[in-house]
């Protein structure tokens, strides 16, 4: 239960604006719903993601309980260099998802 | 008062009892229906989140399970080709049961029997993993279902469910899916009721289900009394509908709305 699908563009050219997409499996349990005894289901979704560049934050989210399950996340860059863009997933009870894809800047 | 309900008569009267099949190249996939962004959702396999469930079934091929200690892939070997076009076949005839099996079945039968491993319950995570798995080797594969003097009787039987008239509101599947698709049912439009894509992720569940989950779906909405699943008449019904949809490409794992 902590895959995550990402698509980063292999290359690029200096200067380019890339488009990243990442999407993470989680059922983003709202906190509000209840069984069928009538019991509350407690919150368990992610919190936060964050990706580096190079280690420079390039982007940052805030999730919330109104986010519907397995969040995907679309949002744009500029390829300034090769290197490394780093993914981390955190939330409740210990959630933590960590992947990195390199980008090749021509 | 009288004349309106006379108009209401002749009304009823000039609707054909049963409806034609839907011909062979009007027939459309339910991914036709889509607004472009679930479509586009479907076609990224880092955008289509069933791939979750396909990577899920991946692990499961290669894991050993059961008394037999054995992995899906010590029989069948690599699924990119021992799998190629099996879901594309199914449900088929199996000579244990003496009748058509669905992929979820015939897993479960593998489990069992090969793995003395205990079944996996119906819309489980892992059997849908497994299945999503199975399936994603046939996609883009047409579906070819072999219909033989075994099957024929099953694929009778699930074309009577198809066209019966059954619960509260006394619909047909074919009322809807041969007669009115492309209209709007509040606001989603039917479709035909392909089953290319099964299993499939739909949003509206944030998760994978099967086709028999699918098809509760729309028995329940006729204020009728479901199958359980597993249960032959639902077998049947599918292997009709894949019948039905015979030639159109497998999509699994598909996206829906």
């Amino acid at each position: 239960m902590a895959r995550a699908l990402i698509n980063v563009p292999a290359a690029a050219k200096r200067g380019e604006i890339i488009e990243i997409k990442a999407l993470a499996q989680h059922n983003m349990e709202t906190g509000y719903r209840r069984t069928q005894l009538g019991g509350l289901i407690p919150r368990d979704i992610i919190r936060q993601f964050v990706c580096t560049y190079n280690g420079v934050e390039v982007f940052r989210a805030e999730f919330h309980p109104a986010i519907a399950a397995n969040p995907f996340i679309a949002f744009w860059t500029v390829a300034i260099e090769s290197g490394t863009l780093a993914f981390t997933w955190t939330g409740d009870n210990g959630y933590s998802v960590n992947e990195s894809k390199s980008i090749s800047v021509g | 008062m009288r004349n309106s309900v006379l108009a209401l008569c002749a009304a009823a009267i000039a609707i054909p009892a049963f409806a034609a099949e839907i011909p062979l190249a009007e027939r459309r996939s339910g991914y036709d229906f889509m607004s472009r962004e679930t479509r586009t959702m479907q076609d990224d396999d880092t955008a289509n989140p069933g791939m979750l469930w396909v990577l899920d079934g991946e692990a499961l091929w290669k894991r050993k399970a059961g008394v037999a200690d054995r992995a899906c892939q010590d029989c069948h070997g690599d699924a990119g080709t021992s799998m190629k076009g099996v879901a594309a076949r199914y449900p088929a005839f199996d000579a244990a049961h003496g009748r058509p099996v669905n992929l979820e079945q015939r897993v479960n039968a593998c489990r069992v029997d090969r793995q003395k491993a205990p079944p996996l319950a119906h819309e489980s995570r892992d059997l849908l993993a497994l299945t999503a798995y199975v399936g994603r080797q046939s996609r883009g594969l047409p579906v070819a279902v072999p219909i033989d003097e075994r099957t024929k009787p099953f694929l009778d039987a699930g074309r009577g469910t198809f066209f019966r008239r059954q619960g509260q509101l006394n619909l047909s599947c074919a009322q809807c899916h041969d007669d009115n698709w492309g209209k709007r049912l509040a606001g989603s439009v039917i479709p035909q009721g392909h089953p290319t894509g099964y299993p499939l992720y739909r949003l509206e569940w944030q998760g994978v289900g099967s086709l028999q989950r699918r098809l509760r779906n729309c028995i329940v909405g006729m204020r009728a009394q479901p199958y359980d699943f597993g249960a032959g008449e639902f077998v049947d019904l599918e292997l009709y509908l894949m019948w039905r949809a015979r030639g159109m490409k497998v999509e699994t794992p598909g996206v829906r709305p």
